[in-house]
């Protein structure tokens, strides 16, 4: 059971071949003996899963009308507010906030059913691409635990890897789902911006944040992502569209596929096993009857600055309300208003998530907003343009997700720049609000994970989600058990 | 172009963060690596481009002008560091 995917399990409590205590316990036991290695988790609350799973064998006891995810265990990013329930972002700040209320995301999840198991570790503030930043330590990757399992949904991706629970809750805004799913293994899906809501989803840079799920095929994630989904009024920038089945394409034909291959994303910098892995599920593709479109992503290259513009700018904004009066830390020691401000802050956030807050400032400042703010909105316009232009001639763009595959723990941690040129592949859908997802496509030479990213049109989940799952029914990548948290 | 010491310090105050003497160094060094790979994409001309804010071309939804929240003070400020006759409390900023 530990091994099984959610589609596996909730058959399978379907069929009354066990019960969601019997897998609550099972993964508790699992994150129990696991976690003090790994880290994937801040907050574990065996007594309330345990009386969520109750509850679910008793709708389905007394045959209440049951989804597919009733019973199903899960596991949250600590940047979803639950009530009741620590919710800490990754950082000191929050170290002891118990929000009042439940983010969208929580609530639809655990009206459709499913077990929370706890909150997942990763960056502070979602800030960082090695779950390096969080200040409840890193977390270690599963298939070598010398290695970051990425982030800044590190936590999620760790749980989901190594066992710990079948799927989890990520956010992305520069690559927080697809990257760690590509450095672990498994698979992610950052949707359409405005198709899940952010209420109750700590911010960070509202113009691209968007939550997703995160687990070990695509079926799990089209299942999530029909709980996840929805229109939500509490989050001003959510979609009103009719509800889909974004498991309707699984089925779908790859003959005729369009491939977009962007000349772009296999350019310096990439690791050469990485583009041997991606170049070879491009081939199995093709053998399928897709068409291979190269593409020109002109504007891409400068998708790394302007994000790192637009990023820190919406979070230092994003971030003012973190002040020591309403909830979060306060400093014990200050002499007036300001510095009681001044020291919370200095003390309550960390090195990159104050380095980002200064960005964010000084872009925002007087004399430099038309320089640096508004150049970086022209320019996202130019890369959002560049994919409108590019879906006229295919229908999913295929590339590496990261340019190399896991690295040590430590040793990008102190070179900002080298640890942003993580994500060169993976901002560029946020800024135009694509959707994309990563998958996992083979290995490099050290053992290590490689993921493969599809990035759609928009509100395309469900045809991304139908492409993936043809490639897994023809392999195995997703299915590997990492070596270093074994059954 | 490269950020000093006091740049640094005035950027800080207004983002009401204070930086430690001790670590002054790095963070500027490594501040002002950020903001060169920054610097690269203004170079790019972009006179005829509209500004691009939000990845959708959303409208403000509007609602009617009626009460919908519940007073839930209690709730909310039993999180607060400090509150006082359902005051939250902050230094004395008036003499």
């Amino acid at each position: 059971m530990l091994n099984a995917t959610v589609a596996e399990l909730s058959s399978a409590l379907a069929a009354r071949q066990v019960s969601s205590v019997e897998l609550a316990q099972l993964f508790l036991e699992r994150i129990d003996r696991l976690n003090g290695s790994l880290n994937a988790f801040i907050t574990v609350d065996a007594e309330r899963a345990l009386e969520q799973a109750r509850r679910a064998d008793a709708q389905r006891a007394g045959n209440a009308v049951v989804g597919p995810l009733t019973g199903v265990p899960i596991a949250h990013k600590d940047i979803y507010c639950t009530k009741g329930m620590r919710t800490t972002c990754g950082s000191r700040m929050l170290e002891n906030f118990v929000s009042p209320y439940d983010a969208h995301v929580i609530e639809r999840l655990e009206s459709a059913g499913t077990v929370t198991l706890g909150k997942t570790n990763m960056d502070e503030f979602a800030m960082g691409s090695s779950n390096e930043t969080s200040y409840y330590g890193p977390v270690r990757n599963c298939w070598n635990r010398g290695c970051v399992p990425g982030g800044s949904s590190g936590g999620s991706a760790v749980a989901v890897a190594a066992r710990m629970a079948p799927a989890a809750t990520g956010t992305d805004t520069g690559g927080s789902i697809r990257q760690p799913a590509a450095l672990t293994g498994t698979c992610g899906l950052k949707p359409t911006y405005g198709l899940v809501s952010r209420y109750g989803m700590i911010a960070f840079a509202s113009s691209l944040d968007q939550g997703g799920p995160m687990a070990r095929s695509a079926q799990d994630l089209a299942l999530l992502l029909n709980a996840m989904a929805g229109f939500d009024r509490r989050d001003s920038t959510s979609v009103e569209r009719a509800p889909e089945d974004y498991a309707r394409m699984l089925d779908l034909s790859l003959d005729g596929l369009r491939i977009g291959v962007p000349e772009q994303f296999f350019g310096e910098g990439l690791d050469a096993d990485v583009r041997a892995r991606v170049e070879e599920a491009l081939h199995w593709f093709l053998a399928q009857g897709a068409r291979r479109v190269p593409l020109r992503l002109p504007n891409a290259e400068l998708a790394l600055p302007v994000y790192y513009v637009l990023a820190p700018a919406e979070a230092s904004s994003n971030l003012s309300r973190y002040d020591g009066v309403r909830y979060g830390h306060r400093a014990t020691e200050y002499e007036d208003l300001l510095d009681m401000y001044v020291r919370s802050r200095t003390e309550g956030f960390g090195e990159e998530v104050k380095r980002r807050i200064l960005v964010g400032t000084y872009v925002l400042s007087h004399g430099y907003y038309d320089a640096y703010y508004l150049q970086a909105q022209k320019l996202r316009r130019l890369i959002a343009q560049d994919f409108v232009q590019a879906y006229r001639d295919c229908d999913v763009i295929l590339g590496p997700t990261t340019p190399t595959t896991a690295f040590a723990l430590g040793s990008k941690v102190d070179d900002p720049l080298q640890m942003y040129l993580n994500d060169i592949y993976t901002i560029p859908a946020p800024l135009a609000g694509l959707p994309a997802l990563s998958i996992p496509c083979g290995f490099d030479a050290q053992g290590l994970p490689v993921g493969l990213q599809l990035t759609g049109n928009y509100f395309a989940e469900a045809r991304l989600l139908g492409i993936a799952q043809r490639y897994q029914l023809a392999t195995d990548w997703h299915l590997r058990v990492p070596r270093e948290a074994p059954l | 172009m490269s950020l000093s010491k006091d740049e640094v310090d005035r950027i800080a105050r207004l983002a009401r963060l204070a930086v430690r003497p001790e670590e002054s160094a790095a963070v500027i060094e490594r501040l002002n690596r950020v903001l060169g790979m920054i610097e690269t994409m203004r170079a790019v001309d972009t006179r005829q481009v509209e500004p691009m804010a939000h990845a959708l071309d959303v409208v403000q939804r509007l609602r009617a002008d009626e009460v919908t929240e519940v007073d839930q003070h209690v709730l909310f400020q039993s999180i607060a560091p400090a509150v006082e006759r359902d005051l939250y409390l902050v230094p004395k900023v008036i003499e």
